[in-house]
């Protein structure tokens, strides 16, 4: 009944801790993928003053206009990057669609795609989907999960369709300055391929200027598909709302296939967009209170004798478990049973992450502060 | 305003280590920092945000006061001000532009202990002009923290 290639994705051991941890009650969660700030209220206050005034019907396929044209704003005086949003700009259902749709618009069975690990768990997922074929490019925690551009120099020659590039990454926390950024883009730039730029969080990057992978240069942005959306940086997870941008040509095709799959975003998401984009304010609190979190965290797990970088941007942690012999299934099973303390066991962002756990401080102090008490707790009863 | 200042009016229970954690500021700073708060006035008190309608034997009225008075020569309203918020009475006392000068709260164990604070006490002043008493009847955000209803937390407790 089902198809070959969806049977393939067989659920790993990740889905049955998953469930485990859905189903106990009382959980302190540093497992969580998402703010743990509700959506700032202006936002919310727009969308019900919509919902008030019956705004309930479609959009254009590529989202309303208004919110494309603040997002050209944004991305110019943000980034000096020029999209123009009749023809490059697209509104999709969080950056997840997004990058299916760039995939599906790119790929021919067979192509290869470059997928950095530790990776966000929908990126091979979705190469597989599209009929594409996984080149991983690992990265280690001593680059502080950085891509080795020698690593990466070796993929190339397999010819790849496209690059998937995620900074700040979702899990390790990782994000690039100017020159690193370069010096990927020069490698990049003597192939045909595309380049699919996930910035999702963008807006949560620490104590360095984000750098927009195509405000590189002019061919850089001609190459670049770039994938954003609002969940992260604005803290609306459920409004699903993200956006891509690229040449005219990719767009529209993105949008033909956007257009059959999903016909547009929800319009209320669409309009709360609007004002998120004004609440610079809002965005900038959420952000000084991860930070702060942030370094909590990373001097306490040290303390704990977790090995574990700083993470320069996004809200996880990637820690390693060297120190204490354990495979992270097994430690998160263990910490979750003992504790109720959850995390996400390395292995879902790639067999060769055993070693680690994802810990996220999009969480209250007191929260972390228990956390830290109880995984002390359990590393001592070890 | 400086970090420290920021974390400790929002949680003024965190110890020194915390702070440090915090902010990635040695102990030493810290402690200075604070104590220069201190010493100029800036950090004023530590204190408890107590949500009073939840403690069964609190019952307390609580009053906010609009005054009228007559400013005095040179020193403006600072005098008459201070004539007022001597008096234990008073919890708080502000100055204010608009319709009237001066707005203070007044706590008292019943309405008729605060009606005679304002018959007996305040109103006789001779520079209050006039002055008109709201009643509080419930407190839905004090401080920028809801008091009424807590946000509940609907995220799964695990995700990507």
């Amino acid at each position: 009944m089902i198809s070959k290639h969806v049977e393939k994705m067989a659920p790993s051991g990740i889905r049955e801790f998953f469930d485990l941890v859905l189903g106990m009650p009382d959980v302190i969660s540093l497992g969580v993928g998402e703010p743990d700030f509700i959506t700032p209220w202006r936002i919310r206050e727009k969308a019900i003053t919509a919902l008030e005034e019956g705004v309930t019907s479609y959009t254009s396929n590529q989202g309303l206009f208004l919110l494309r044209d603040s997002i050209a704003d944004h991305l110019k005086t943000q980034y000096r990057l020029n999209y123009k949003p009749d023809k490059e700009i697209l509104i999709t259902v969080g950056v997840s669609e997004g990058l299916d749709l760039s995939l599906r618009a790119i790929l021919e069975p067979k192509d290869k795609v470059i997928v950095v690990a530790p990776y966000y768990v929908a990126y091979p997922a979705l190469v597989e989907l599209n009929h594409g074929k996984v080149l991983l490019l690992e990265t280690k925690q001593e680059d502080n999960f950085k891509i080795d551009p020698k690593k990466l120099s070796q993929l190339l020659k397999q010819n790849p369709k496209a690059i998937i590039l995620n900074y700040p990454s979702n899990p390790s926390g990782a994000t690039y300055t100017a020159p690193e950024l370069k010096k990927i883009w020069n490698l990049l730039a003597k192939k045909e391929l595309i380049v699919i730029s996930d910035e999702t969080y963008d807006l949560l990057t620490y104590g360095q200027k984000h750098i927009c992978f195509p405000s590189l240069a002019k061919s850089a942005k001609e190459k670049t598909i770039l994938l954003n959306g609002f969940s992260k940086g604005h803290a609306m997870t459920g409004f699903r709302v993200g956006f891509a941008c690229g040449s005219s040509e990719i767009i529209q095709a993105m949008t033909k296939i956007h257009s059959y799959s999903v016909m547009c975003g929800p319009v209320i998401s669409q309009v709360a967009a609007t004002e998120a984009l004004l609440a610079k304010k809002e965005v900038k609190t959420m952000k000084t209170e991860y930070m702060r979190r942030r370094d909590f965290l990373v001097e306490e797990l040290g303390r704990l004798g977790f090995s574990v970088s700083l993470p320069q941007g996004a809200f996880y942690c990637f820690a390693s478990l060297e120190k204490f012999k354990f495979n992270s299934l097994d430690f998160a099973k263990k910490l979750l049973v003992k504790e109720k303390v959850a995390v996400v066991p390395g292995l879902a962002f790639g067999k060769n992450y055993k070693k680690y756990i994802r810990l996220s401080y999009a969480n209250s102090l007191d929260n972390l502060k228990e956390a830290i008490v109880r995984i002390e707790r359990f590393l001592k009863s070890l | 305003m400086d970090q420290i200042l920021e974390i400790l009016e929002d949680n003024a229970r965190l110890s020194i280590e915390d702070l440090k954690k915090l902010t990635g500021k040695t102990k030493k700073q810290i402690q200075s920092a604070i104590k220069k708060y201190e010493k100029k006035g800036i950090i004023v008190k530590y204190k408890t945000l107590i949500n009073k309608e939840k403690v069964k034997d609190y019952q307390k009225v609580v009053a906010l006061i609009e005054v009228e008075v007559n400013p005095q020569k040179d020193v403006g309203f600072d005098l008459i001000a201070q004539r007022i918020y001597r008096f234990s009475e008073v919890k708080n006392c502000f100055l204010l532009s608009g319709t009237y000068d001066l707005l203070i709260e007044v706590v008292g164990p019943d309405i008729n202990t605060v009606a005679s604070f304002v018959s007996e006490k305040l109103s006789p002043l001779s520079s209050v002009k006039r002055t008109a008493t709201h009643f509080m009847l419930k407190k839905y955000k004090e401080d920028g923290v809801v008091l009424v209803k807590k946000d509940k937390n609907r995220r799964l407790p695990i995700s990507y």
